[in-house]
């Protein structure tokens, strides 16, 4: 990572973490850790779609099971100790990662992108049709974990520590992608043919990945269901698959920061839409301000938001525009 | 399960098999010929049920006539609708990747929604089934089976006679097929490319808005209503093998099949059988039942 990109992921993790003494009031609040937690889904997407170069479709199913996993394993009696209901909604996810990768690995291009999707509302229809996940109504939380002297009721401890876990998740795929490990990952994207011609059985590799995207996508599902204390089947719609992928290709693929910023701005633009104030009684049709951002956002931004710097560079020395690598073998930030 | 009920459920079986095959098949013409990922193909129905809806009383004021009437008057925008849609978006996405692909087309998903929103509302509206169509036979003793449901089935199994023989023995066939196994040839043959792109997209909009259409009256028509004949379709083409007509036309009506008798038979699964149908075939045929070409 370049000394740039330091100071930015710096920058940025600070920022968040001294907002809450801005002091913008419980909806702001409410928001950002809203915003924090899809960074968390959109970064374990990165490690698939940036990283390995496997477009998956239903990333969504992950989070939702995560967030289901922490509200049946809860239950109804009392609060249950984070330490165990956290890594178990992980693990859980994880689980059925391991289970649509070592299906759906057998596929690539767009059969994966397909298999993957349809998987996804698989695991929609087992908790919307079955007396496991309550129906279309969802389930409440009663209780949320404990976790020794933090009180998750609190607003503000939830988003702290939501913040945390990006953290940690952004540390921990840095390092991964730092590793021997990371860089077969970015091998097999590049060229998975000549991986094998090197000597690397690939699929485990993938595997790996992909059971490891799911987790993260778990924890994502996890700090969610104890934000709103409730779980319904959209969790694991395929709409939020799709706003994923919207994320971490509006903020530019191969790169973490991409994900990231991509989930804020993906959020942002929602909350813009939305909004009454600017668009009045227009604003419950935010989503075709929404959609139509998308198609500009494809036509015009191939690269993502990232690219923005260097495009408005480019345009004040007058180089080429269209010189650069093209999409798909795009190194990240090194 | 007696005989008549057996009977019925197979009559049903087939005619969703059917639906799905006129819309899956145009999601497996514009993947294996221009290589778009076309995630808005679950709207070009819906657009086709809300067209039903919609269109009825205003052909029935101006032109007059009825529901075959609706049907011609709206597949002819369809195909006028699809012909612009393919000039002013998709051809933009021919040289991009799967990825700008489906966000694309994601975002096409959101602006249709809202626009049917804006246009016509969100509620669910029902359409009725035309008068003379409105009868049913009797089966057995005590079961009937609707006419309307019958001329669903009559009317796409016309339809895939003649994409068949179009397919296969026709000059514009002959192109198409070219065309989905090399581009470059094709155009370089002095074949007019672009121009076969549009007729494609167009003849798969229009096929997924007919669908839309016959399927308005057994349906009814309500916001979403795309979003889930789109998953299944995609189901469908990964199963037929992308690109191929007769695997689609095959995964459809074995779709059409598990999804009525699952539905019957074992009702608290019947939401994930399609998906079970499809892990255990990409196990047993990673590229689906059929090769395209």
């Amino acid at each position: 990572m370049s000394r740039t990109a330091i100071l930015f992921h710096v920058l940025f993790f600070t920022a968040l973490l001294l907002y809450p003494l801005l002091g913008g009031g419980d909806y702001a609040l409410d928001l950002l850790t809203k915003i924090v937690i899809y960074a968390i889904l959109a970064l374990s997407l990165e490690l698939l779609v940036g990283t390995t170069g496997l477009v998956c479709f239903g990333q969504a199913a992950f989070f939702g099971i995560g967030a289901y996993a922490a509200v049946i394993l809860s239950g109804e009696e009392g609060a249950a100790s984070l330490l165990w209901l956290m890594p178990a909604s992980i693990l859980i996810a994880a689980a059925y990662a391991l289970f649509v990768g070592a299906l759906s690995l057998r596929t690539s291009g767009v059969y994966f992108i397909m298999v993957t999707l349809a998987f996804a509302q698989m695991a929609y229809f087992v908790v919307h049709d079955t007396p496991l996940g309550g129906g279309t109504d969802g389930i409440y939380l009663y209780f949320r974990p404990t976790f020794g002297p933090l009180d998750f009721d609190k607003p503000l401890t939830l988003y702290l520590f939501s913040l945390g876990a990006l953290i940690a998740v952004f540390l921990f795929l840095a390092m991964l992608l730092n590793s021997r490990f990371g860089r077969a990952l970015s091998g097999i994207r590049i060229n998975e043919q000549r991986m094998r011609g090197t000597g690397f059985t690939t699929f485990p590799y993938k595997l790996a990945a992909f059971t490891i995207s799911g987790g993260i996508a778990g924890l994502a599902g996890f700090l969610f269901a104890v934000k709103d204390g409730f779980v319904n089947p959209e969790l694991l719609g395929w709409h939020l698959s799709g706003a994923a992928l919207v994320m971490i290709i509006l903020g530019g693929l191969g790169q973490l920061s991409g994900a990231m910023t991509g989930a804020f701005a993906f959020m942002l633009l929602q909350e813009f839409y939305k909004s009454d104030a600017v668009f009045g009684s227009f604003a419950k049709h935010w989503h075709l301000g929404l959609g139509l951002t998308i198609i500009l956002a494809v036509a015009l931004l191939p690269r993502g938001l990232v690219q923005l710097p260097s495009l408005i560079g480019r345009r004040l020395t007058g180089a080429s525009l269209l010189s650069g690598g093209s999409l798909g073998s795009s190194e990240g930030a090194k | 399960m007696d005989f008549p009920i057996f009977l019925i459920q197979c009559l049903n079986a087939v005619q969703y098999g059917l639906l799905l095959f006129l819309v899956a098949a145009g999601l497996t013409l514009i993947f294996g010929i221009m290589g778009v990922i076309n995630l808005a193909h679950g709207s070009f129905y819906m657009i086709g049920a809300y067209m039903a809806y919609a269109l009825g009383p205003v052909v029935a004021s101006t032109i007059g006539g009825g529901f075959l009437m609706t049907l011609v008057v709206g597949t002819v925008l369809a195909v006028i609708i699809g012909y612009i849609l393919e000039w002013v978006f998709y051809s933009y996405l021919y040289d991009r990747d799967h990825l700008q692909q489906v966000l694309m087309t994601y975002g096409l998903i959101l602006v249709f929604e809202e626009l049917r929103s804006l246009i016509v509302g969100d509620d669910v509206h029902g359409v009725k089934v035309p008068d003379f169509l409105s009868g049913s036979i009797p089966l057995g003793e005590l079961m009937t089976y609707p006419h309307y449901r019958l001329f669903v089935s009559a009317v796409c199994l016309v339809l895939v006679g003649a994409m068949f023989y179009v397919f296969t023995r026709t000059r514009l066939g002959m192109m198409i097929r070219a065309g989905s196994s090399n581009r470059e040839m094709v155009q370089s043959l002095g074949i007019d490319i672009t121009f076969l792109y549009r007729i494609v997209f167009a003849a798969g909009f229009a096929l997924a808005a007919l669908a839309g259409m016959v399927a308005a009256p057994i349906s009814s028509v309500y916001p979403g209503m795309g979003n889930s004949v789109l998953i299944i379709c995609f189901v469908v083409v990964v199963i037929g093998g992308i690109g191929s007509i007769k695997g689609a036309l095959v995964a459809a009506l074995l779709m059409g099949f598990i999804d009525t008798f699952g539905k019957v038979l074992l009702p608290e699964a019947a939401g994930v059988l399609v998906y079970l149908a499809m892990a255990v075939i990409l196990l047993w045929k990673p590229n689906g039942l059929f090769k395209a070409g």
